[in-house]
């Protein structure tokens, strides 16, 4: 039995490490609840649902034809000009993305202002390049962007969704209370931004240290399992 | 990986990456600037009809009017150049090709950034008709409101801008007063919450109308012949 075993554990750790690229992205290492990276259009353009959801998807838009392009040209690319090419890779994309979204909807294009242009040094684009894309196949450098992608408009989408329906008393632009019903209008602030990303990142670390402190009593378990075998 | 784990390069593999990148870089931004620019345009002209077409109620063609040399209006089409916004006006006409007003676009600062307007004037009862924000990076949720207040946005349906006698200077200047305090036809009503926001657009309306009313009200002849000879052809 001795010699089968570890092929069997290799196998399954390539398969659930497909799947985990993209997973990690969204949860455990989250860009904005974790890494608490690229703060900037989290905390500016995050005041409705639809600005948040709309500057989630340019981001994770760059970020995926970035990380295809990084990935692709990986082999042509010296370190001495690495960062020079990444954020000329970026600024094309974010480019391309400022036209698209003008041709989509000026008034959306309006909404975001400058952050459309800002996305170039959104952090989160450059570090996944260079991190990630730079020295990882086409493919897994696909899968890591999307899974970061997601999770950044995930993470924007719940700063959004609360400071929107507590300062606003709308979702989307639904209406979602009574006409009785007085917004809080400093959630819309910069301050409500803080204090929104303060609570979500509460609630994170909270979930977090319960997982970890499960963690070696699962083990344990686990133990206990095999030796009883 | 081995290239990037060695330190000595030549000097045309640096070059290679950087100009090969940039050449591919170049090519998109070009290919998307041109398969957008279409769209970008019908979605800037459509957005500016349509504020042109609220501020003067009634109206359903447009004319654009340059001015030239500070004093005469001329029809401008596609070869006039039209780089100084400020200086290019429209005038919104009836069904008859009938002059219904001239919308004036202006811009000044507010609490954040500069507020672009448009306002709709109507020469025969000498009224603004109609204000519409195009621009504005105001507060959301408090300065904001100078797009969305329809209380506020009420103050511009009927808002006195007569001349004096002789017509060269606005008889009254507009001014913003305090929330429900209006009581002059020339007043604003400004905004709780609001107040820089909304002070701002009574200003950019006051220096805006002191300079285009008394011009336009001179050439009205101008305006009324191009709408005319537009509804004949």
């Amino acid at each position: 039995m001795q010699p089968e075993k570890p092929i069997v554990i290799r196998k399954e750790v390539v398969r659930r490490g497909s799947a985990d690229e993209f997973l990690k992205g969204l949860w455990r290492e989250n860009p904005v609840f974790v890494q608490v990276l690229g703060m900037c259009p989290v905390l500016a353009v995050t005041n409705s649902a639809i600005n948040a959801l709309t500057m989630g998807l340019a981001t994770a838009f760059v970020l995926l034809l970035s990380n295809l392009l990084v990935s692709c040209l990986r082999h042509y690319i010296p370190p001495q000009v690495r960062i020079a090419t990444f954020i000329l890779i970026i600024a094309t994309f974010v480019t391309v993305v400022d036209y698209l979204i003008q041709a989509i909807s000026l008034e959306i294009h309006k909404s975001l202002g400058a952050f459309i242009s800002l996305i170039v040094v959104n952090c989160l684009i450059l570090g996944r390049a260079e991190a990630f894309a730079s020295r990882n196949s086409i493919g897994r450098s696909l899968l890591d962007a999307l899974g970061m992608g997601a999770g950044f408009t995930f993470a924007l989408l719940c700063m959004g969704g609360v400071r929107e329906i507590l300062g606003g008393g709308t979702l989307f632009g639904v209406a979602l209370f009574a006409d009785n019903y007085q917004p809080w209008v400093v959630m819309i602030l910069p301050s409500g931004g803080f204090f929104t990303l303060g609570a979500w990142l509460l609630l994170f670390n909270r979930i977090k240290q319960r997982q970890q402190r499960k963690q070696p009593r699962l083990q344990a378990r686990l133990q206990e399992m095999g030796s009883e075998q | 990986m081995k290239i990037i784990a060695s330190d000595k390069q030549p000097a045309w593999i640096v070059y290679r990456a950087l100009v090969g990148v940039g050449l591919v870089c170049a090519l998109m931004i070009v290919s998307v600037f041109l398969l957008t620019l279409s769209a970008i345009e019908k979605n800037r002209s459509e957005a500016l009809a349509q504020a042109i077409f609220t501020v003067l109620p009634g109206a359903n063609t447009k004319l654009a009017f340059a001015l030239t040399g500070g004093e005469h209006f001329v029809v401008a089409d596609a070869n006039t150049d039209a780089s100084d916004a400020e200086a290019v006006i429209h005038a919104g006409y009836g069904a008859h090709g009938q002059l219904i007003g001239v919308a004036i676009e202006a811009q000044g600062m507010g609490y954040q950034d500069t507020i672009r307007i448009l306002y709709g004037y109507i020469p025969d009862r000498q009224v603004i008709a109609g204000m519409q924000v195009l621009e504005s990076k105001e507060t959301p949720g408090l300065g904001s409101k100078i797009e969305t207040d329809k209380s506020f946005l009420k103050n511009f349906s009927q808002l006195d801008v007569s001349l004096t006698a002789e017509g060269s200077a606005i008889k009254n200047a507009i001014v913003a007063v305090k929330p429900g305090q209006k009581t002059e036809p020339w007043e604003i009503d400004g905004i709780t919450g609001a107040t820089i926001s909304s002070k701002a657009v009574a200003g950019i309306l006051r220096a805006s109308t002191r300079r285009w009313i008394p011009l336009v009200q001179r050439h009205l002849q101008v305006f009324h012949a191009a709408g005319e000879a537009h509804s004949d052809s």
